[in-house]
Order: structure tokens, then C-alpha cells, then sequence
């Protein structure tokens, strides 16, 4: 396992995403598709962590503070961004419940009111 | 004199301006004679620091107080401060004087009109704008205090702006100034970058003085400065060609025209001239200046001949005395034109309040609806007489003094130096002698003299008669003497025109009066502007022993200035030969009848036309000038040129943008993902240009 591979996955993951935001007319679809893409770039931030740790951290010498941090900082992205996309997925489903009360639709190209 | 003291003499009239303007308009009306009490008396004090002025420049010397900071900035250091040299203290004398006595008159005069309060506070304003004018040493200030004087008098000619020929009349005097103002602030700004390459602060005119006698400053330099600073006079002094605004002046009250044209305003352009005359020495344009007074002279009697309206023969003669006072200033003359300026600022103010004391009988300033008059006012007329034989130069009133003064100086440049401005300015000056002893009398004969023609009503009832607009500004004929209030100052006036023509003294010393006192004093002891060889005459002019030589003192340059022209018989016998001339010629047409002055208008109908049209130069400026060349060729062009490309350009450009913007707008189209995929592809673009180029 390299990192070109998993990157591989996570470009296709992320491509798989970005068609089905532009190509989905259902706002829950659209959801799902922007998970695709926020773990897209999840992967992403692990693989490159977990294959490119700082040089400081192989090459035998005492371990410092400072290498651990810079050895851990994309796994503790990572958190962060299924933290956001948690938040982000439980509002947009509040957005979703307001659209389909206000419209009785959630279909996205019903509603293009910011072109008036 | 205490720098304080000489402030006042500006700072009263503005106090009363302001106070007029603001507390007693406000609180005590727009009619109350508190606002006349508070001018006469802040005049008044004026007058009375003049006078002190005066005694205290006769016995000590000019004073120059010391300049204070205004602008300080960096590259601009301008100053401002008090000058008090010979010319000024005349010129304090002479405004506050003769102010003083048209405030006093105008209480009469003006009394009932609606506006009281207004008039008595612009002419506080006028009054301290002509006094700050003559005071000021910085070239500067003169131009702020110039403008200020532009201001109030159009304020006082258009007081009556309910008319609108009075408002046109404003307006009109105010632009034509402005033409000659634009030429004086080009001096001043050329001399202003003269200054800069020039050690010493040029816009301070003492230092300007000392400048040119060191000869600090080029011909050609002070020749542009002088040309500019004569446009200015030019303007101000209604000399041809920015002559047309003087007469038509005539449309505010007669108590701000018997102002403007003796002792403010119109003297502002010649002591202007007389301010910088040592600059005027120094450039070319003495000849031009000489040449220019010497046609108005001759020019504006030769129209004064024929006007019908009093106060309109009196706006002529002014014009022409003034011609003459700049050409006198044109051939070097500086004494005699500055006495020339003094004794015609009494007898010319003493004129202007007669024919208002005229007006107050007859109600109208017509003369062909006068006549007679002088069985009901004798005061007005023997003042207007004596004003009148003073104007037409007559032994041994003030203006034959002055005006032979001049004469004798242009013979000495024609006879002596052999120039030929020196005779052209003798032609001028005798033909306008003749002139305006012509037309004076003519208008004291048709006002005074003859049948009583019915005054205002019978010219309200002519115009009724032949269809015409009523003319505006009539009062109501009841012919008696004006009260004492208005003969008063005439009385003083005519006693004036008497007197000061002797302070002149050409002849052997007489009592007090020294031999060429005037001139003296103007002149040999103004050691400020004539620098004379031999050292500069202010270290010396102080001490005692320097000071009683100063009458015999032979200045090179104060008698080049006309100082001590010595009184010449033939020149004097000739200007009263034709002055008496003009006299008894008025007499045989307007008296006895011998020519008729009907007759002579059909002979000479051609000429009488021109006259009285003003050769046409009202009809040129407003009429070929103005409408055909301004507004058919100028303001055409510029009309177009504003609609095809001014207009256009930003009509084009604001299609332009729209259309852009409508075409934009549908980009705006509302689907999320349209916007989605436009940043996608966005992103994959810079993506791709930073792979290909980045790094």
C-alpha cells in the first residue's frame, strides 16, 4: 500500500462525488455526494500523514514534541472535518425539512430564486 | 500713530457693517435710523484717524507698521500689515471724508426706503474695503480689499434689485471689472514666480519698492507685471475699452454713485497705477497707460455731450476726469494726477448730491424735464455751479489747479523731451476741457435755467403719450430746496472745491502754504517711492536737520515724477480760453437761443446718433460681442461639442456597460449546480495552469 494508491482512491472517490453534486437534482442525494467529497479529502489528509512523517521521527534520535505534533496534525484534520461534516449534515437536513415545507419539493432546480 | 489706532480706521466701518448687518436688522428693523447714526459715527471716527493720519505723516514721515504672518506654508510665505506713506494718508482723507458726508446726506436722501438698515451697512462695508484697499502693504491684501470693493459696489448699484435694469446694471458692472481683475491677478501671479527667484519679499511692496531702485527688477519683467496690474486699473477706473459699465452705474441711489465715482471704487484703478508707480517707471507700458487715458479723456466727454440724463453727464465727466488722471500717471505726472484725484473727489461728490438734490425736486434725473430751477433751490445751485466751474477748470477753483498741473507736465514732455505722447496728452487733455465745460453747463443751464418743464409727471405722461414703459425710478415733482441734512454737505463740497485747489500752490510761497506744497508732500518727501540718488533718503529724512531741506531738496526722480511742474501762463490762458469757450458755446444754445440745439441735432444728426448711441458699444459688447460672436459661434460650438462628445461619449459608454451587464446577468441564472460546475472547472483550470507553469 503507497501513498500514490490510496490517493488514487481518494481522487476517485472525490470525482465520484463532484458528478454527483453537479449531476443529482434531489438535495439529499446532493448531501450524500458532498460526504463523498469532504471524505474524499479526508483520505486524503490521513494518507498523506500516515506516508510522509516528519524526518525527525525515523531517524533514531530522541523523539521530540514538537515531531510527534507535526506527525499527527493530518490525523487531527481529519477529525476535524467529520466533526464540520457532521454539523454540516445535520444542518443542511434542517435546510432540507424548511425547503420541502416552504415548497413541498426538494428538487434543487425548483429553486432558483437568487437569479430575481 | 499707534499700530492699533490705524486699524480702527478700517476695523469701525466693518464693525458698523456687521453690526447693521446682523444685531440692528435683526432687532430694530430694516428702517431704523439707528443703522445711519451707527455708519455716520463709525465713519466719523474713521475720518477723525484719518485726519490724524495725515497730520502725522506731514510731520514725521511715512510709517511703515510691521507685517504680520497670514499664509505660512512652505514655498507660500505671505504677510499682510498696515502701509501708511503720503499717497495713503491723502487717500484716508479723501474716502472717509467725502464718505462721511454722502453717509450724512444719504439720511435724507434714503430716508422711508424699505431697506435702510441694508444700504447703511454696505456702505459701512464699501467705505472700509476702499479704506483697507489704500492701506494695504501687501500686494495681496490690495488684491482682497480690490475684490471687496468689487463686491459692495455691486451690492450698492444693484441695491434696488427689484429693478431690472438695476440688476442688469450690477451685473454688468461687476463682469467688466472682472475682465480688468483677471489681468491684475495675472500680475500678481507672474510676480509672484518673479518672487521666487528674486531675494526679498516682492509681494510686500515697500520691499517691492526698494527692489526696482536697486534696480532688482528687469524691463521686460515689470513690463508684463505693470500690464497686468494696468488691466486691473483699467477695469476698476472704466477707461476705454471696459469704460461701458460707469454710466450705466447710475441705477443705484445717487448718494452710492456720488461715492463710486469720486472718493471709492473708480479711484481705486488710478491708485492702483499711483501704488506701483515706481514699477510703471521701470516697464514700457507708461506710454500705453498715457495713450489709453488720453482717448478715454477726449472719448467719454465727447458722449457726455449729448446724454439726456444728469447723473448719465456726470458718469461721462467721470470717466474723462479719470482718463485724465491716467494719463498724467502715463507721462509721469505723479503728483499732479494724485491732486487731480483729490480736489475731483470733492467737487465730483458735491455734483453727484446736487443732481440728487435734483432729483428730490423734480423727481427725475431726465433734464430735458427740468428747468427753472434755480428760482426754487438756490443752495443746490450755487453749489453745482461752483462743482461745475471747478470741473470745467476755471481760475481759481481746484480744478483749475490740477488739471493745468497736468497740462503744464504733458507741455514740458512734449517741449522739453520731445516726446510725442507729451503732445498727443496736451491735444487730449485741452479738447476734454473744452468738452466738459460744454457739457456741464449745458446740463446746469437745462436744469436750472429756463421754463420748468414739469418734471416726473410730465415725463410719466410722455411715456403714456407715446406708448412707452414708464420710466422706472420717478418721484414727485414738488420744487422746493432739499432740507438742510443734504445742502449741508453740498455747502461743504463746493467750499472744498474752492479750497484745496490752493494746497497746489504753483506760485511763490503763501503764508503756511509752501510753493508746491501738494507736490512736496506726494512726492520729494516720500523717500518710500522716489529713491533718489545719492543714497536712500531714509536714513537721513528723520533727523531734524534733514527734514526743513526737505522743501529745497532737487530729487532727480521726484521731479521727473511732475513734482514741481513750474506754473506756465500760456498753457494755463489756453485751458481757461477754451473752457470759457465751452461755457459761453452752452450758453448760445441752452440760453440765448442763438444756436439752436434742435437745429444743430438735424445737421449733425449723424454724429448726434453716434453719440448718443455711445458709439455703439453697448450694442457691440452685449449685441455683436456677446450674443452673435459668444453665444451664436462660441457657446454653438461648445453646445455641440457637448452633445456629440461629451454627452455621447457617456450616452455610448453606459449602453456599453449595460448591455455587458444584461449579458452577464444571464450567467445568473439561479441552479446551485450551474455554479457548482463553473467553480469546478474554474478550479481545474488553475489546477492544470499551475501543474503546466507554477513552480
Amino acid at each position: 500500500m503507497t501513498l500514490e494508491n490510496v490517493l488514487l482512491v481518494s481522487g476517485i472517490i472525490f470525482a465520484i462525488g463532484l458528478y454527483g453534486v453537479l449531476s443529482r437534482r434531489s438535495a439529499i442525494a446532493l448531501l450524500m455526494s458532498l460526504e463523498l467529497l469532504f471524505n474524499a479529502v479526508v483520505i486524503a489528509a490521513v494518507a498523506f500523514s500516515r506516508f510522509t512523517p516528519p524526518a525527525g521521527l525515523a531517524d533514531g534520535g530522541v523523539v521530540t514534541a514538537n515531531e510527534v505534533r507535526a506527525a499527527l496534525t493530518g490525523h487531527v484534520f481529519a477529525v476535524f472535518v467529520i466533526a464540520v461534516a457532521a454539523a454540516e449534515s445535520a444542518l443542511a437536513l434542517a435546510l432540507i425539512f424548511a425547503l420541502y415545507r416552504a415548497k413541498q419539493t426538494v428538487e434543487i432546480t425548483d429553486v432558483s430564486e437568487m437569479s430575481k | 500713530m499707534s499700530e492699533p489706532l490705524a486699524w480702527l480706521i478700517i476695523g469701525l466701518p466693518v464693525a458698523a457693517f456687521l453690526l447693521n448687518g446682523t444685531v440692528i436688522r435683526a432687532w430694530l428693523g430694516s428702517q431704523t435710523l439707528v443703522a445711519g447714526w451707527l455708519t455716520i459715527a463709525a465713519v466719523a471716527g474713521s475720518f477723525v484717524l484719518s485726519v490724524l493720519a495725515l497730520t502725522d505723516v506731514a510731520n514725521n514721515g511715512e510709517t511703515l507698521y510691521e507685517t504680520h504672518e497670514w499664509i505660512s506654508i512652505v514655498g507660500l510665505e505671505l504677510t499682510f500689515g498696515i502701509m501708511l506713506d503720503q499717497l495713503t494718508a491723502i487717500m484716508l482723507v479723501v474716502v472717509s471724508g467725502v464718505s462721511l458726508l454722502v453717509q450724512f446726506y444719504s439720511q435724507q436722501y434714503m430716508h422711508g426706503d424699505r431697506s435702510y438698515t441694508r444700504y447703511y451697512s454696505f456702505m459701512a462695508l464699501f467705505t472700509a474695503s476702499m479704506l483697507g484697499l489704500v492701506t494695504s502693504r501687501n500686494i495681496i491684501q490690495l488684491f482682497v480689499f480690490w475684490e471687496l470693493v468689487g463686491v459692495s459696489s455691486y451690492l450698492l448699484i444693484g441695491f434696488w434689485m427689484e429693478r431690472p435694469s438695476a440688476a442688469a446694471a450690477a451685473k454688468k458692472a461687476f463682469l467688466m471689472t472682472r475682465f480688468g481683475d483677471f489681468g491684475f491677478l495675472l500680475g500678481i501671479l507672474y510676480l509672484f514666480f518673479v518672487n521666487q527667484d528674486t531675494p526679498g519679499d516682492l509681494l510686500d511692496i515697500p520691499t517691492l519698492y526698494e527692489v526696482i531702485g536697486a534696480g532688482g527688477i528687469a524691463a521686460s519683467v515689470a513690463t508684463w507685471i505693470a500690464l497686468g496690474l494696468f488691466m486691473g486699473a483699467v477695469g476698476k477706473s472704466a477707461q476705454f475699452p471696459l469704460h461701458t459699465w460707469l454710466p450705466d452705474a447710475m441705477e443705484g441711489p445717487t448718494s452710492v454713485s456720488a461715492l463710486i465715482h469720486s472718493a471709492t471704487m473708480v479711484t481705486a484703478g488710478v491708485f492702483l497705477v499711483a501704488r506701483f508707480f515706481p514699477l510703471f517707471e521701470a516697464s514700457n507700458v507708461s506710454d500705453l497707460v498715457a495713450l489709453i487715458g488720453a482717448f478715454t479723456a477726449v472719448f467719454a466727454a465727447s458722449m457726455g455731450l449729448v446724454a439726456k440724463d444728469i447723473k448719465r453727464v456726470l458718469a461721462y465727466s467721470t470717466v474723462s476726469q479719470l482718463g485724465y488722471m491716467v494719463m498724467a500717471l502715463g507721462i509721469g505726472a505723479y503728483a499732479p494726477a494724485i491732486f487731480h484725484l483729490f480736489t475731483h473727489a470733492f467737487f465730483k461728490a458735491g455734483l453727484f448730491l446736487g443732481a440728487g438734490s435734483v432729483h428730490h425736486a423734480s423727481g427725475t434725473f431726465n433734464m430735458t424735464y427740468m428747468g427753472g430751477l434755480r428760482k426754487n433751490m438756490k443752495w443746490t445751485y450755487w453749489t453745482m455751479v461752483i462743482g461745475s466751474l471747478s470741473l470745467a477748470g476755471l481760475f481759481p477753483l481746484s480744478g483749475f489747479w490740477s488739471k493745468d498741473e497736468i497740462l503744464t507736465v504733458a507741455f514740458e514732455r512734449g517741449s522739453d523731451d520731445g516726446l510725442a505722447v507729451g503732445w498727443i496728452v496736451l491735444v487730449a487733455g485741452l479738447l476734454a476741457a473744452l468738452m466738459t465745460a460744454f457739457y456741464m453747463f449745458r446740463a446746469i443751464f437745462m436744469t436750472f435755467h429756463g421754463e420748468y418743464k414739469g418734471g416726473a409727471e410730465a415725463e410719466a405722461e410722455d411715456a403714456r403719450k407715446n406708448n412707452l414703459p414708464e420710466p422706472v425710478g420717478l418721484g414727485h415733482t414738488h420744487r422746493q430746496e432739499s432740507p438742510w441734512v443734504m445742502v449741508a454737505p453740498l455747502v461743504i463740497l463746493a467750499a472744498l472745491a474752492i479750497g484745496v485747489g490752493f494746497l497746489v500752490n504753483p506760485l511763490p510761497d503763501v503764508g503756511p502754504i509752501k510753493k508746491h506744497a501738494f507736490a512736496t508732500f506726494v512726492t520729494v518727501r516720500n523717500d518710500n517711492v522716489f529713491v533718489y540718488e545719492g543714497g536712500h533718503g531714509k536714513d537721513e529724512a528723520h533727523d531734524d536737520e534733514a527734514d526743513t531741506h526737505a522743501d529745497e531738496r532737487q530729487l532727480p526722480d521726484a521731479i521727473h515724477a511732475g513734482a514741481e511742474p513750474e506754473f506756465s501762463i500760456p498753457i494755463a490762458t489756453i485751458s481757461s480760453v477754451l473752457a470759457a469757450g465751452g461755457i459761453l458755446l452752452a450758453y448760445a444754445m441752452y440760453i440765448s437761443g442763438v444756436i439752436s440745439p434742435a437745429a444743430m441735432g438735424r445737421r449733425f444728426s449723424a454724429i448726434y446718433t453716434v453719440l448718443f448711441r455711445k458709439y455703439y458699444f453697448d450694442e457691440l459688447y452685449e449685441g455683436e460681442i456677446t450674443i452673435k460672436a459668444f453665444y451664436g459661434r462660441v457657446a454653438k460650438f461648445l453646445a455641440w461639442f457637448d452633445i456629440t462628445w461629451i454627452d455621447n461619449v457617456n450616452v455610448q459608454l453606459s449602453k456599453l456597460t449595460g448591455n455587458f451587464g444584461r449579458g452577464l446577468a444571464n450567467v445568473q441564472n439561479g441552479q446551485t449546480q450551474a455554479y457548482a460546475a463553473v467553480m469546478a472547472i474554474g478550479f481545474v483550470i488553475v489546477l492544470f495552469a499551475f501543474l503546466v507553469w507554477g513552480s
